[in-house]
């Protein structure tokens, strides 16, 4: 006990140890690269897209240019003049409205996806990591049942079963999508188990889902945020996939998906802006998320300190 | 390792059990008849066809029907939508097209993202590595339904090289589209992993310790790195299947190839319940066998694992 | 003709943070039979001078100067070259016996391939003289653990089947890099017995790193103490450690703890280890040394010989550091 006085002296007569935050080093280390910065921006510019459109938008994603009507590979191309400035779709539609409401389901999807699928992996991999011994054990069981089924088949079940709408299609998707986030929690979960602070909460007589909730998800934190980063592309791939198959969401609502599916049908009439637009959007907001979530995991991943 | 296998199996068993019923109960479930779509059918008509269908029964009758049917007779029930067909011989006319572009796009796959993946750490920073990580990167960004009208665009539209569609009996030409477009993620996601495992490896000490003991690079990397650098790998064939049998429905539709996705996507539409059961029981089946298959192929590998 | 001469080696990695340069001018001679400890701390460029020697060093390294073995200069020598030197002349123990070994390959698997590659012999030979090596090493039931995993082992085994592994082709030189480390008190003196008996009953030369003076003053006959990646000082064990002639051997020996003496506190050398990246253009002791003065911070010291066995790099005289 002796020696901490000196200690404690020495560091507070040192000017140079000055603290610096986790996050404030991740920030920093996250700045510094390149491609992860150029995504942000991508997807700064997607959001916006999505935001701004439908004001700027001089149609409206649910009215038919009669004017372009059975002329629309020549009519309907991408044009100011017409105000259709990504052209209109197959049946006259203004594409930039609905490229924008696209937009605006499939980021939705995505994002409540990842957050759905994350809140339920997390807690549900930090209980197992905590309460370890048989709770574990069963639980991670179920996880590895769950994880060798094929998940959209079953989604799909569901989709027909109880109706097509966007909120089974939230739900549907986030659940399917927590297992892996289980895992990751549950690894990391383990790992702090062992730290004093916990032990310390432990020893105090802490409750173990107030330790859960107060010590270890915040803890969790880095590695929760890169998973839900790199988790919105594969729930817009997803929600793309099932939409694609006409199983998603319902006109006149769409989505990249559909809108891919209906540019790829009308390939052959030489109306290639209907599906160049939405695949642009879609593979420039996929990069973006990547290219963010790798540079998150760099930035927060103390292995390669 | 006898022993380990028939563990696995006892464990598959309930699980496949366990989707079967959720399946059944999930479309006893569902609201209305099977039959309620088709508009003005009278009463009489509709009780008689539930009747013939056993579809008046209680629920326990039914499914136990069902799993005798099934588990006896790999009977999957009839289809309530095309009156002539029952869901075996939707399976046997669809699962050998989807079996063939299927274990195609796996062999492709794995084949080349592996070797592509440890080409690219071996030579890494490298204009291999570079061309590697350039085309995992990019492969990310075209799922399968995405690169399907690409190709289709580019080598049936533009390039005339290869029909855009249809099957032929599986001639290679009417193949080669649906592999690509199914195996591309597929690959690249291999080549990321076998990559990134494989300079883990060759940064370990025991390959430090093969080095020391003057062993050629090419016995080390293929004596001492290969083995540890691919267990992630098969690690991963699992998830790959299941995203490969999902794909295959994409495929299905977009090239008309006739495979088994076809038949589910329309029974979806149409609300064919037999037929979307018997699909997912089925390719549920296929999944569980091949997780069990990827867990004794990696027993086999890591010695560090006990059975 | 000494069996290993290594003059003005430099060893530096290209980093994001700038180059790193871990060892800064080194030389050193060895006789055949002779056995030499390298002591410093860790970051003093000991394993990267070893690594160095056999060409094992990471991608971003780079190493300059000269090491000649039996007159034979090795350094940068291409890889087809260098692997008929590695385990068939100069061997090498690693600090981590728990990940040195492949954990996916059997024991004798790993021991017979340095057979049939350097001496072309059948797998059941190399089999038969692998459990041989793992009698010597003293591993009870040689023959049944050749078919076992590493993983099968404790540290101390590995440690005697990577000494067993090195010893397989009667090399002339073995480096051992901080061999005891990772082990328990126990097993250390096992393993520094067996360092000796390997010495006596294969007439190996040995170069023992470590950081650890208390096994260094049984086991060889010369000491090299490196800091900075540069000689400090060298000459006979028993003189360096009676009368050391550096300031940073001072220190070293008294952070050694006395059960003899009665101690208040542990000595510690106050300070950091250099950072490599910013070594200043003297003495890299000389932020640290209690007599350090007007050149030394400047100034690099030359390595002097007195006492006739002995070298020392330091601008204090010899009864300043006494």
């Amino acid at each position: 006990m002796f020696a901490t006085k000196s200690i404690a002296d020495d560091l507070a007569g040192s000017p140079t140890i000055k603290g610096r935050s986790l996050w404030a080093d991740a920030r920093a280390r996250f700045f510094r690269n390149r491609a992860a910065v150029a995504g942000l921006i991508v997807l700064l510019a997607v959001g916006t897209f999505a935001i701004v459109g439908p004001f700027i938008a001089p149609w409206n994603n649910e009215d038919i240019d009669w004017t372009v009507l059975g002329n629309v590979a020549d009519g309907g191309r991408p044009s100011f003049e017409t105000g259709h400035w990504f052209g209109t779709d197959a049946l006259g539609r203004d594409l930039f409205a609905r490229t924008v409401q696209g937009t605006q389901i499939s980021l939705l999807v995505g994002i409540v996806g990842a957050l759905i699928s994350v809140v339920v992996g997390t807690l549900y991999g930090a209980i197992a990591g905590y309460f370890g011994g048989r709770i574990d054990n069963v639980m991670m069981r179920i996880v590895d049942i769950l994880m060798s089924i094929p998940y959209m088949f079953v989604l799909i079940l569901l989709l027909v079963v109880f109706g097509r709408s966007l909120l089974m299609l939230f739900v549907g998707i986030g659940l399917i999508s927590w297992l892996d986030m289980a895992r990751i929690a549950r690894g990391q979960t383990l790992t702090l188990k062992g730290k004093a602070f916990i032990e310390a909460a432990r020893a105090t007589g802490v409750r173990p889902f107030t330790i859960i909730l107060r010590h270890i998800i915040p803890n969790l934190l880095g590695v929760v945020i890169v998973y839900a980063t790199l988790l919105v592309p594969s729930m817009i791939i997803y929600e793309s996939f099932i939409s694609f198959l006409g199983l998603g969401v319902q006109e006149p609502l769409t989505s990249w998906g559909a809108l891919i599916n209906d540019g790829a049908a009308e390939m052959t009439n030489g109306t290639l802006w209907m599906l160049a637009w939405p695949l642009f959007f879609f593979v420039i907001t996929l990069f973006g998320f990547f290219f963010v979530g790798d540079g998150l995991r760099d930035a927060l991943d103390p292995k390669d300190r | 390792m006898f022993v380990y296998i028939l563990k696995r199996l006892l464990v598959a068993i309930p699980v496949l059990l366990i989707l079967i019923v959720f399946t059944f109960v999930l479309m006893y479930a569902a609201p209305g008849s099977p039959f309620a779509s088709e508009r003005g059918v009278p009463p009489a008509v509709l009780a008689n066809l539930q009747a013939q269908y056993g579809l008046d029964q209680p629920f326990h009758v039914q499914i136990w029907r069902y799993l005798v049917a099934l588990l006896t007779e790999f009977d999957f029930g009839p289809s309530f939508i095309y009156r002539d067909q029952d869901v075996n011989s939707l399976i046997a006319q669809g699962f050998p097209v989807t079996l063939t572009y299927g274990f195609w796009s796996f062999v492709v796959a794995v084949l080349v993202g592996g070797a592509l993946g440890i080409l690219a750490a071996v030579r890494h920073n490298t204009w291999l590595d570079y061309l590697a990580v350039g085309v995992s990167i990019g492969a990310q960004v075209l799922p399968n339904f995405v690169l399907a009208p690409i190709l289709v665009l580019t080598f049936t539209l533009w390039l005339g090289w290869l029909p855009g569609g249809g099957w032929q009996g599986g001639q290679w030409q009417f193949v080669v589209l649906p592999v690509i477009a199914l195996s591309t993620s597929f690959m690249a996601s291999i080549a990321r992993i076998s990559r990134a495992s494989m300079l883990e490896v060759l940064t370990s000490n025991y390959i430090r310790t093969a080095r020391a003991k003057g062993l050629p690079m090419r016995h080390v990397i293929f004596r001492h790195a290969l083995k540890p650098a691919l267990l992630p790998v098969i690690s991963y064939l699992g998830p790959a299947f299941v995203g490969m049998i999902t794909g295959s429905v994409v495929i299905d539709i977009y090239f008309s190839t006739g495979g088994i996705g076809q038949f589910f996507v329309a029974s979806a539409l149409n609300r064919d319940y037999g037929v979307m059961m018997g699909i997912t029981i089925l390719l549920g089946a296929l999944t569980i066998f091949f997780n069990l298959l990827v867990d004794v192929l990696y027993a086999w590998i890591d010695p560090k694992i006990r059975y | 003709m000494p069996l290993l001469e290594i003059t003005d080696l430099t060893v530096s990695f290209d980093t994001p943070d700038g180059v790193v340069k871990a060892v800064n001018g080194m030389t050193l001679s060895l006789d055949a039979r002779e056995s030499l400890a390298i002591v410093g701390e860790s970051g003093s460029g000991k394993t990267q001078l070893a690594f160095a020697i056999l060409g094992l060093l990471a991608k971003n390294g780079r190493a300059a100067g000269s090491v000649r073995f039996e007159g034979q200069e090795i350094l940068n020598l291409p890889e087809t070259a260098l692997n008929k030197v590695r385990a068939n002349e100069i061997a090498m123990i690693f600090q981590d016996p728990m990940t040195s070994l492949n954990p996916y390959l059997t024991v004798g698997d790993q021991m017979a391939e340095v057979l049939i590659l350097h001496k072309g012999v059948s797998k059941r030979d190399a089999l038969d003289d692998s459990a041989k090596m793992l009698d010597a090493v003293r591993i009870p039931d040689a023959r049944a653990r050749l078919s076992m995993y590493p993983h099968e082992f404790s540290g101390g085994m590995r440690q005697r089947i990577m000494a067993a592994m090195a010893l397989l082709c009667r090399p002339k030189l073995l480096i051992a890099d901080e061999p005891t480390t990772a082990l328990d008190v126990t097993v250390q003196n096992q393993i520094m017995e067996l360092m000796a008996d390997i010495q006596r009953e294969f007439g190996t030369a040995l170069i023992l790193i470590t950081h650890d003076l208390a096994i260094v003053a049984g086991s060889c006959l010369r000491t090299l103490v490196m800091y900075g990646g540069r000689v400090m000082e060298t000459g006979p064990t028993d003189a360096l450690f009676e009368a050391p002639s550096h300031p940073y051997t001072r220190g070293l020996l008294n952070a050694v703890p006395r059960l003899d003496i009665p101690q208040d506190k542990l000595l510690t050398i106050p300070g950091d280890p250099p950072d490599l990246t910013d070594l200043p253009a003297g003495c890299p002791f000389s932020p640290r040394c209690p007599v350090s003065h007007e050149p030394c911070a400047t100034v690099m010291p030359r390595l002097e010989s007195f006492d006739s066995a002995r070298l020392r790099a330091c601008h204090a005289s010899r009864e300043a550091v006494a």
